[in-house]
């Protein structure tokens, strides 16, 4: 059992929402769409469901083409970034409203609500209304509807941008496991990279309407086909820079020269993007390659373990992240060092083309 | 804990404390004054007591445009409330007719009140008016100025069509509120229009109707304007409303007392009345 779209495509107006896109998602499987607001994750979700329709391209589900088939004839439920429950229903009839419409006998019902509520520790509050309960109960709620019917495909629309920090960590943690025995395809949209992280699974990185790459998260993470991927699949952003390569060495437009280690050896001579991800840019000289970096500070951003700094270099801004607590006065000269093992380059036209010694 | 004691917080509400006195309390204390005094003209008061207030709760007039004025309210709203909320349920909720709409809803409301008594005065007149002429030629005997019937139903016919539009209007306001996801997920869940109204729609208009529901109240309680223009509370006294029997009494007949005496019942009633729908219809919100 699967779920594919075929070249599928959206557009309203002269706007278009989705470029051609295929995807294949397995049974079983937990996908996450990646990308910033706007990238299209909620049309692509929407298409998937059937509440919108593609313009152009086919949806289909275990072997068949469902394209166009109403979403009530498809065994689909969502969950949303608002928490979405029937107001004047107790969490109980929440929890049993699917249920309810497929006219499942009374006893089942019970049974199935008790259950949910009790993996989502909502046991207590059965009887309240949705207005009654703090938003992590009335998310849990709407998940605990989602996941009471057997649905085959269960979206989940940022379901924790609306909480705040701790009940987001808490859920996160629990979600995995709800989803552990479950023989259903699971999708899951997130703005936050580090969320993709946590949670594994297939990731699937959008940018303006266009899938960039999908495949298992951690290899995307380490091996962005494209410069695209590598930006959306980072927080805080990629830093990037331009480079020429010059026989055995890299040079830059501030004159900066390092060797060419790994794959990036092989690479021709010509323009390139090299991209670094922060944390690989740091006060300390570590790792296998490192290289002096400077620029004007910016920004400091000092959390009791951790130091981000942003600073100028060569017309970009630049992030670094570290660990410990690293004091820089705004507006001096920031020396740090990059670790270029860790680099990645990009062609002119954004494509992967080498990684540093270590990521090859 | 030592509070800090600082009485010039007074000072700021002073100034709103002399407004409301100067535009309700002294007003309303002045019919206080005349509710319970007796006066021959002169300037001379004379105490009454009670005396005024018991005339009028005995008096079966006053009775009677209770009545005609509780039949009136309970019709309009019976009327304009869903009516109101079904507009507003095929309105437009995107798209260049959403304006269109929304202005010619707004319409009647930008209309002064008693030239609404005229224009549906002249609407209804059965020799030159659009609708009696309309009605009578086709065979209905329709007179407002002679039948009870006639003027009852055109007054109502008159209000729904001046003030159904604020029930449209708030009930569109709440129903636009509602995020696209509700709707979404009702599809998901398979729930058809009518589960769609009845769980979510309905619901989330809950707080917007109770005010709708109040404001409809208590101005169709208070209405004098359009009846006044429209029939002068006739025929007879077929469509004296609490509010034209009050002016009759207090300038036709210049029965101070027993008229200051029937202001202050009359918004006893509609405080009444309003708090006891508020806390019904807000009742189970708290639980």
């Amino acid at each position: 059992m699967a779920l594919t779209l075929k070249g599928v495509t959206k557009r309203v107006g002269n706007a278009v929402h989705i470029h051609p896109t295929d995807l294949t998602f397995e049974t079983g499987s937990f996908n996450i769409l990646l990308g910033s607001t706007l990238a299209g994750k909620t049309t692509l979700m929407q298409l998937m469901a059937g509440l919108e329709r593609p313009l152009e391209g086919e949806v289909w589900f275990d072997g068949k083409n469902v394209t166009g088939m109403p979403v009530q004839k498809r065994n689909v439920s969502m969950v949303y970034q608002q928490f979405i429950n029937y107001p004047n229903m107790t969490v109980f009839e929440n929890i049993a409203s699917p249920l309810r419409v497929a006219r499942a006998p009374e006893v089942t019902i019970r049974e199935r609500v008790c259950t949910m509520a009790e993996l989502l520790r909502l046991t207590p509050m059965l009887d309240r209304l949705p207005g009654a309960l703090s938003g992590g109960q009335q998310q849990r709620t709407a998940i605990a509807r989602a996941l009471v019917k057997d649905a085959d495909l269960v979206l989940l629309d940022e379901p924790l941008a609306n909480l705040d920090f701790k009940l987001r960590e808490e859920l996160r943690d629990e979600l995995p496991r709800l989803f552990a025995d479950r023989n259903c395809i699971v999708v899951y949209a997130t703005t936050e990279p580090t969320e993709a992280l946590l949670f594994g699974g297939n990731t699937a990185t959008l940018f303006e309407g266009s899938v960039t790459q999908f495949g298992p998260t951690r290899q995307i993470y380490r091996k962005p086909n494209s410069l695209l991927s590598a930006e959306v699949f980072s927080d805080p952003p990629i830093n990037v820079m331009a480079c020429e390569k010059k026989g055995d060495h890299f040079e830059d437009a501030d004159g900066a020269r390092w060797t060419a280690k790994g794959t990036a050896a092989g690479l021709s001579d010509g323009p390139y993007t090299l991209a670094i991800r922060p944390h690989f840019v740091t006060p300390a000289a570590t790792g296998a390659d490192p290289v002096p970096v400077s620029g004007r500070v910016l920004v400091t951003e000092l959390s009791g373990s951790e130091s981000i700094i942003h600073f100028a270099r060569g017309g970009q801004t630049w992030v670094s992240q570290s660990h410990g607590i690293h004091a820089f006065e705004v507006g001096s000269e920031a020396h740090l060092h990059a670790d270029f093992s860790q680099a990645l380059y990009f062609a002119p036209d954004g494509s992967f083309a080498a990684a540093g010694a270590t990521q090859s | 804990m030592n509070k800090l004691q600082n009485n010039k917080a007074w000072l700021f509400v002073l100034p709103v404390f002399a407004l409301v006195a100067f535009n309700a309390i002294i007003p309303l204390m002045t019919v206080v004054n005349y509710s319970v005094q007796e006066t021959f003209g002169n300037n001379e008061f004379f105490w009454a007591g009670v005396m005024w207030f018991e005339e009028i709760l005995n008096s079966e007039r006053f009775h009677a445009s209770l009545g005609r004025q509780a039949i009136f309210t309970a019709s309009i709203l019976a009327i304009e409330m869903p009516l109101g909320v079904a507009i507003a349920l095929t309105m437009p909720r995107k798209g260049p007719w959403v304006s269109v709409c929304l202005v010619l809803m707004a319409l009647p409301l930008l209309i002064p009140w008693n030239v609404v008594g005229a224009m549906w005065n002249i609407f209804a007149l059965p020799d030159i008016g659009f609708l009696g002429y309309t009605l009578n030629s086709l065979g209905i005997d329709f007179n407002f100025t002679r039948q009870p019937e006639d003027a009852w139903f055109t007054l109502i016919l008159m209000d729904v069509w001046h003030w159904t539009s604020l029930v449209v209007l708030l009930a569109y306001a709440g129903l636009s509120s509602i995020p696209d996801a509700y709707y979404q997920a009702a599809k998901i869940d398979g729930a058809g229009s009518w589960a769609i109204f009845r769980y979510i729609q309905l619901p989330k208009l809950r707080r917007v109707l109770t005010i709708a529901f109040l404001l409809r109240f208590m101005d169709s309680f208070m209405i004098y304007t359009e009846p006044f223009v429209l029939t002068g509370g006739g025929p007879g006294n077929s469509t004296t409303l609490l509010s034209i029997d009050l002016v009759k009494i207090a300038l036709g007949q210049f029965d101070l007392g027993p008229a200051a005496a029937m202001s202050l019942i009359y918004f006893l009633i509609i405080l009444l009345l309003s708090w006891v729908f508020y806390t019904v219809m807000t009742r189970n919100e708290e639980q």
